[in-house]
């Protein structure tokens, strides 16, 4: 087995968490109202919790003094490898909330096949995040319906986000060269067998919601091999800015 | 040495280690809470492995230095590692434990079937920590930490945290 692609393989899988729970931390105080606000940053908690323990055992593989902050804060834009749906902006709540919503569902079904790796770090590394995402789950589900089956206004700005985050949801499974090779050693989850059930888990939800399945075939990609949005960049000089303005600091 | 579910702690570290506490719920020893899974003395030398309740949880590293800082005072050295497998539960938290949370004001976890009904507005089964009346409902699934979930009582209007069941 390539160190190599297991290093690629954690950080596919931890950049999500890391990208998506900066987004979520950017509505701290800014939430919607107060319990909304203090959800999206609870999330976002555990999200940077779980990719602290990815980067800690990517680190130790890497060696030559990596750690975990290395990792978070001092790659390039095309050494990230999230997927580009978790780096859209918190256009409105809607926007957030149905972002949140089409990355947990995935989240949930890519943990429960993480938990059956033959690697024992990240099979212990699901079991403990899957527990969380299970609330995050539920949280974004029943947003879903609150609001796509609430008022007319609600309906039309949820409809408007599911209709321009779906072409994002695609992308959740493709495999890169890393994953495949991981996925061929009983490490890695094959996502690509995720896509029928996630389709239909959202589809349900959304129905439920009385919002309208997008048909759509259309879908973008990049993410997993680094090429990003333009809203990457932003992300990351805040993300980024105390360490490249002084350089090692610790708190 | 003595072994409950799958733990092992020294007899002469419990009276030490009974001392502290988790500092965002300072009425419950990491003893009650079932954070601590391993601690064993080694001549002067202790190890111990503590397991954190949430991936994010900010405490955890404050409960290591504590450890360290009551086991020095003792004249012991020691090291703390993190583990994560097996992952922490609610079932965890021992009955002493789930008293002290309830006199402190905050609900004590339920099975999960019971959290679900919560949410799902159904049955009305946490009690009120201070009136112990089961007329609450669910303000927040979120809470003032990562563990707990805002609740407020109909009866008493007590706004309070409920424990998260976690399984």
């Amino acid at each position: 087995m390539e160190k190599k692609d297991l290093y690629n393989y954690i950080l596919g899988i931890a950049d999500n968490p890391l990208i998506l729970g900066q987004r979520l931390g950017e509505l701290c105080g800014h939430g919607p109202s107060l319990e909304t606000d203090i959800a999206c940053t609870n999330i976002a908690l555990d999200l940077f919790g779980q990719t602290r323990s990815y980067f800690q055992y990517a680190a130790k593989i890497k060696g030559e003094n990596a750690t975990e902050d290395s990792i978070a804060f001092l790659r390039t834009e095309r050494e990230y490898t999230n997927v580009l749906l978790v780096e859209q902006p918190n256009t409105d709540f809607a926007f957030t909330i149905t972002r949140q919503f089409l990355f947990d569902v995935y989240h949930y079904l890519f943990l429960e096949q993480l938990q059956k790796s033959k690697d024992v770090n990240l099979s212990a590394i699901a079991h403990k995040a899957i527990k969380e995402v299970s609330y995050h789950q539920r949280f974004s589900s029943d947003w879903i319906k609150r609001l796509g089956d609430g008022t007319d206004e609600s309906k039309k700005r949820m409809q408007n986000a599911v209709n321009d985050l779906w072409r994002y949801t695609d992308e959740l499974f493709h495999t890169t060269e890393s994953d495949e090779a991981m996925i061929a050693e009983g490490i890695g989850v094959d996502v690509k067998k995720l896509k029928n059930i996630y389709y239909s888990r959202i589809n349900k939800i959304l129905e439920d919601a009385r919002l309208e399945i997008p048909e759509s075939k259309w879908f973008q990609k990049g993410g997993k091999h680094g090429l990003h949005t333009e809203y990457m960049g932003y992300i990351l000089s805040e993300m980024q800015y105390m360490q490249r303005t002084y350089p090692n600091m610790t708190w | 040495m003595t072994v409950v579910q799958g733990v092992h702690i020294d007899e002469e570290l419990f009276s030490i280690l009974e001392k502290v506490s988790d500092p965002e719920i300072p009425v419950l020893s990491i003893l009650e809470m079932g954070v601590v899974r391993y601690a064993v003395l080694e001549d002067k030398h202790v190890k111990v492995k503590i397991t954190p309740t949430y991936s994010g949880c900010p405490a955890m590293d404050v409960i290591g230095d504590d450890i360290k800082r009551a086991l020095s005072k003792h004249g012991f050295t020691s090291e703390v590692e993190l583990v994560l497998a097996p992952a922490w539960t609610t079932d965890w938290i021992t009955p002493k434990g789930r008293k002290a949370l309830e006199d402190y004001g905050i609900a004590a976890p339920l099975e999960p079937e019971a959290d679900k009904d919560v949410l799902l507005h159904g049955k009305r089964i946490v009690k009120c920590p201070q009136c112990k009346s089961t007329n609450t409902r669910m303000v927040s699934q979120f809470g003032s930490t990562a563990c707990k979930a805002q609740f407020q009582c109909d009866d008493c209007q007590e706004p309070f945290d409920y424990f998260k069941c976690l399984k």
